[in-house]
């Protein structure tokens, strides 16, 4: 049976990763994330399914150990925020390049160094355009809400054990900390060490017996191997683009003009829909879901229908580089967004794309006639 | 239906935890909910709030600038939040270490002396109980049944015995809350 509970998103996040039948969970706790460690310390999962939970000496050696446990096939997962993150990219890398699977979440803080411990969205470039070195990609799975929190888990470990990458789930210090109404899974079994060997005994470290040894590393010294293995990750994002891109879309059937947001920001984007309709003007909201995978094609769809395009984002202004690639300066985009820990209101969201969007559309068309003139 | 409730105060009154239980309210009647908190260094000794969102459909924003309902229960509040509620909307406060009350004529304005109250129950944790029946008695978005359903969700078992006193603080809040503002509607019976 399914059951209905009031949590925080931290709190639906831990216990998720416990019913999904998380074999390890390795982390240091650091706000606004501290609640994931709280609660799996508080539960005790090592009784309810047996699950590992670990309190590293530091965020470094928590990767390390997800680097470990993630070679021998089990299901293994850390959380941490921003500057936790910045710590562990070199263990990411390392996982990329050693084709591991492992959960990865980021709940996000006001940077840069340590920042604000208040919500942010300034991990984006960070997230999806490398962080750590090297040619990879992370999937990048962002809630925007508690129960999405819940159910990435578990969405998560598919894609990861799918592509036999690393995925993050990147959310922020609002998702983490809110309380809403969320249905949680029922438990699922931590998988046997039989069926583990059975399914990964092709790659992992599941002690060897009657086949090759598997050895699992990011170096390759000889080029032409390892430029085989960089083309293969690359196949595996191209992959991702093709199945396992996902976004929702609001109110965009009639839209004249559209907010991009994802996580918070488009929580608080879709009450600036809702008041812009209010007010007569015709408002879409497109939330990526996943990050990379990005909805690239869509965006480029939408901006033959809309008259401009503003990103809302917690941040200077990440996404909406994006944004303007997707759209191939068909149409004005802007970005929109508070920082150092100060959450935009929907009516600022709204103000921005009056501003921005739809009265300086008019006003910059003029400016450029008249200096193209000059 | 959708209401939306900012409830402030001095961390230690029991604001977070007010919240919650009307957040736990409103599952019990099929509700959306959402509870967003403020939270970080001004937690410490300092002010504390929480935005309760109850609605029939989904949730958008859970942090929101304007509000129906404004909950206060200290002046550091009342300073911060008097000006969020939305025109014909609600404050209520506790006068209770209030030194400038509000002054604004285009909402109701309700009174409860919440602290002198539980201080006359001899708990002062029940404060904020008392707090809930009065806003309850105003805008009863939820019943009190749930509420108790509610309470017994959110509090652990050994606190189950303590139900009937913050039933009966609940009673009394709705017993002595008083309009301050000119009548323009009716009070609710």
């Amino acid at each position: 049976m399914s059951e209905l509970k009031l949590m925080k998103g931290n709190e639906a996040l831990a216990e998720a990763a416990i019913r999904a039948g998380v074999d390890a969970y390795f982390g240091y706790p650091i706000t606004p994330q501290s609640e994931v460690i709280e609660y799996l310390m508080t539960e005790r999962p090592e009784l309810r399914t047996g699950m590992v939970v670990l309190q590293a000496e530091s965020e470094v050696a928590a990767i390390n150990m997800v680097y470990g446990a993630a070679s021998t096939g089990k299901k293994v997962m850390t959380s941490s925020s921003s500057p936790g993150i910045s710590l562990k990219q070199e263990g990411i890398s390392y996982m990329a390049g050693a084709e591991l699977p492992a959960v990865i979440v980021n709940v996000v803080r006001g940077g840069p160094g340590l920042g604000t411990i208040q919500p942010s969205q300034a991990d984006y470039f960070q997230s999806v355009k490398g962080g750590g070195h090297g040619d990879y990609k992370l999937y990048v799975l962002a809630p925007a809400s508690v129960q999405e929190m819940s159910d990435f888990v578990t969405d998560a470990f598919d894609i990861a054990f799918k592509y036999r990458a690393p995925v993050l789930i990147l959310s922020d210090g609002l998702i983490g900390q809110m309380m809403e109404k969320v249905v949680l899974k029922d438990q699922v079994e931590r998988i046997s060490d039989k069926d583990l060997i059975k399914m990964n005994g092709y790659w992992a470290t599941t002690g060897k017996k009657d086949r090759e040894r598997n050895i699992i590393t990011s170096l390759d010294l000889q080029s032409e191997k390892m430029e085989a293995r960089v083309h293969r990750l690359q196949k595996k994002y191209v992959k991702m683009e093709l199945e396992d891109l996902r976004y929702e879309t609001i109110d965009c059937e009639d839209a004249d003009y559209l907010i991009v947001a994802y996580g918070s920001s488009a929580r608080i984007s879709q009450k600036a829909v809702e008041l812009a309709r209010k007010k007569g003007i015709k408002v879409g909201l497109l939330r990526p879901i996943t990050l990379f995978p990005f909805p690239k094609k869509q965006l480029f769809d939408l901006a033959n229908q809309v008259k401009g395009i503003l990103s809302v984002e917690l941040n200077a202004g990440q996404m909406v580089e994006d944004v303007k690639l997707a759209v191939e300066h068909k149409v004005p985009v802007e970005h929109f967004g508070r920082t150092g820990g100060i959450i935009h209101t929907p009516e600022e969201v709204l103000e921005a794309l009056e501003q921005k969007i739809i009265n300086h559309g008019h006003f910059r068309h003029h400016k450029t006639r008249e200096s193209s003139i000059l | 239906m959708s209401e939306e409730i900012i409830i402030a105060g001095f961390g230690g009154q029991g604001v977070l935890s007010m919240g919650k239980i009307l957040a736990y309210s409103g599952i019990m009647q099929d509700q959306e909910v959402s509870w967003m908190p403020s939270y970080g260094p001004e937690m410490r000794g300092g002010t504390a709030n929480v935005t309760v969102i109850l609605s029939d459909e989904r949730i958008s924003s859970p942090y929101l600038k304007v509000f129906d309902t404004a909950i206060i229960l200290n002046q550091q509040s009342m300073d911060k939040f008097e000006n969020t509620v939305k025109p014909n909307g609600i404050l209520l406060y506790d006068p209770n270490g209030i030194t400038h009350h509000p002054t604004r004529t285009d909402i109701e304005i309700y009174q409860i002396e919440g602290a002198k109250l539980a201080a006359e129950m001899g708990n002062k944790k029940i404060f904020n109980m008392i707090v809930l029946g009065a806003f309850l008695k105003i805008k009863p978005i939820v019943k009190l049944e749930n509420v108790l359903e509610g309470l017994k969700k959110s509090l652990s078992e050994r606190y189950h015995h303590l139900i009937p006193l913050n039933k009966e603080a609940i009673t009394k809040g709705m017993n002595h809350i008083k309009k301050k503002s000119k009548e323009k509607t009716s009070m609710p019976s």
